[in-house]
């Protein structure tokens, strides 16, 4: 159980400087995601936390402690590797053992700490296979059982789903979720998936090229993304961005208006002044995402109700949507907050 | 090597005559520099010839039974034993840490590699050459900085010290090759395998210990047995040129024995014979190469 402290922590490789200071304060029992799209620099920065890779500058703590010079084994953490990173030559009782056995725990704690991680894991009746015997969930769950068995003050996990075939992983992040609940211990996640990040977080780090955009709770993070970024990052489908000289609305400093597709409604042409062409339709069943075409050229993504009646290819529309949901982003993307709302 | 033949593609001929003329060439070969050679060692060795080579005399398996009371021959067998386990693993033990280090680099790796891999392509006899000199009883610069060191070098003269010399001369052609396997074997390794394991709580020297050499296991093995055999049999050049198998037959090993007996003590049917068990010998470790390489040490 730990707090684990980052401030205005950043690497560079020679002359490139790719984590631009990141900043959070993480409570005790806490699951932080960190997202991002792939380069943005979050797996480095929990490499950086692992102490994988060194910092360049900021500080890392980890209860307190500042843990900038401290070797991987000494700073009280486990890691959940992207390829699982199991011992080959290991059964999965040895490969959960291992660690235990390097701190030189008794054998008779160390046999009831791994039955009891298997038994959590549903590991029992794999105990005395080797890795290569076992399927990709099996692996996961070793690998989960590695950094259990030891106590860790901080889990780190470093995409450990993104190897699993769909259905898994749904049933994997539920777990992860549920075991990090009963065990309380403070984790931080590196995902590129924000359905990951968004259901896994009880606040997320939402990661670009190297900057922290904006850190909070995922709902908030949704509902009010602090960058064009983020916007466009968290939600599916992404946020309509539209130019705001286009939509006539003049706000100091905007560029471009996001709507997320939700917000959207198809009217008819009479009731409004923009209208799109209907490019396809997804009917999904619970829902249907409507692509449109404006007339200027500009693609709109529409999600409306699976009961509303499905608009035909290439019928012209009408959009609409309240003023309250737009968001209005400047020219470098950030967000521009108009007085009073 | 042990792995990487899993993605076998199988073509199949129609007829016979074109797969017989393609391994043609490789019959050939084997047939004229080994298994003619071989039988004739083989006949050869149940024979005693006269000192001038006119006549043989059929003495079906007594050369066999006089080399295997011989205390000269057994005195080689001991011999050979030691030197084959010096010399691999003085050159796999160097190898194998050079490896780690060169691992470890990350700036200058590939100029670090390219001079290991020089020594390789030096012939062992010019190796030979090379170590003699700078052990040189007179001229040498080793024996003269040993001497102010008060060290009185003379592998002339002295057993072990002979032995030393041509070790260390025939493993240090050999650290080249075995550095290459090492080095390819410990990059083979996933870096996240060894981060999981320093995450573990595992420091340098365990991590080596419980993961890195297990892990290398399948090149160690290999290499054991490519190395036995190159102590065996290549370092004819180094021995010949260094000692000449002497002091007396301190290092005369068994491939050098069949030299000196059958080219300078003109005795063709005991150099046979021992040609022989050279060939069992090499037989054996090769079916061992290829039977246990392959499953045991597999992880």
């Amino acid at each position: 159980m730990a707090t684990v402290t980052l401030e205005n922590l950043r690497k560079s490789y020679g002359k490139t400087e790719v984590i631009h200071g990141v900043d959070i304060d993480i409570t005790d029992g806490e699951f932080i995601v960190i997202v991002g799209p792939s380069g943005c620099g979050k797996s480095t920065l929990l490499r950086m936390v692992a102490g994988l890779e060194t910092v360049t500058s900021g500080d890392i703590q980890i209860d307190g402690r500042n843990v900038n010079s401290v070797e991987p084994m000494d700073r009280d953490i486990a890691m959940v590797f992207q390829n699982y990173a199991l011992y080959p030559h290991m059964s999965v009782f040895d490969n959960m053992a291992y660690g235990l056995k390097i701190a030189k725990v008794p054998k008779d704690e160390i046999a009831k700490r791994v039955a009891n991680a298997a038994e959590i894991l549903q590991l029992e009746p794999y105990l005395k296979r080797k890795p290569r015997e076992l399927s990709g969930g099996q692996r996961q769950r070793v690998a989960m059982g590695r950094a259990i068995v030891r106590k860790p003050a901080v889990f780190l996990f470093d995409e450990p789903l993104s190897n699993l075939d769909a259905k898994l992983r749904v049933q994997m992040r539920l777990e992860i979720k549920a075991l990090q609940r009963d065990l309380g211990v403070t984790s931080l996640y590196v995902t590129h998936d924000q359905v990951e990040a968004m259901t896994l977080a009880d606040r997320m780090i939402v990661m670009n090229s190297g900057v922290a955009d904006q850190i909070g709770k995922p709902l908030d993070v949704y509902a009010d993304p602090a960058t064009e970024f983020v916007a466009g990052f968290i939600g599916s489908p992404p946020t309509n961005f539209l130019d705001a000289g286009q939509l006539g609305r003049r706000v100091e400093g905007g560029a471009k208006v996001g709507i997320r597709p939700e917000h959207i409604r198809i009217v008819p042409q009479t009731e409004t002044d923009f209208a799109g062409k209907v490019v396809y339709s997804e009917p999904l069943g619970a829902e249907t995402l409507v692509h449109l075409k404006l007339l200027d050229g500009e693609d709109v993504t529409v999600r409306q109700e699976g009961a509303l009646p499905i608009p035909e290819e290439g019928e012209s529309c009408g959009l609409s949507w309240e003023a309250k949901d737009e968001m209005i982003f400047s020219e470098d993307g950030s967000r521009v907050r108009q007085s009073g709302s | 090597m042990a792995h990487g033949f899993a993605m076998e593609k199988r073509v199949t001929f129609k007829g016979m005559w074109l797969p017989l003329l393609l391994i043609a060439p490789q019959i050939v070969i084997t047939a004229v520099f080994f298994f003619y050679p071989a039988g004739q060692a083989i006949w050869q060795s149940l024979f005693i010839p006269d000192p001038f080579g006119l006549s043989m005399q059929w003495v079906g398996l007594g050369n066999f039974e006089f080399l295997l009371k011989d205390p000269f021959y057994r005195a080689s067998f001991v011999t050979t034993a030691i030197f084959s386990t010096l010399v691999t693993v003085v050159s796999m033990g160097v190898a194998l840490y050079l490896a780690v280090l060169a691992d470890r680099l990350i700036k200058g790796s590939g100029t670090y590699r390219t001079l290991l891999i020089w020594p390789y392509a030096v012939a062992p006899a010019v190796a030979g050459v090379l170590w003699l000199f700078m052990f040189n009883t007179r001229v040498g610069v080793v024996t003269w900085y040993l001497g102010l060191l008060g060290y009185d070098w003379n592998h002339v003269l002295n057993d072990s010290e002979a032995m030393g010399l041509v070790v260390v001369a025939s493993a240090w052609g050999r650290v080249s090759y075995n550095f290459l396997f090492f080095l390819a074997g410990l990059q083979a390794i996933p870096k996240s395998v060894i981060e999981a394991a320093a995450i573990d709580g595992a420091r340098f020297w365990t991590r080596f210990r419980t993961i890195v050499f297990p892990l290398l296991s399948p090149t160690t093995f290999f290499l054991l047995v490519v190395n036995i055999i190159y102590a065996f049999f290549e370092t004819f050049g180094v021995i010949h040129t260094i000692t000449g198998g002497g002091p007396q037959q301190a290092t005369t090993i068994l491939v050098y024995k069949v030299y000196s007996d059958g080219f300078v003590g003109q005795d063709l049917g005991s150099s046979a014979a021992q040609s022989v068990i050279l060939l069992v010998i090499v037989s054996i470790l090769t079916v061992v190469q290829f039977k246990y390489i392959e499953r045991r040490v597999h992880y």
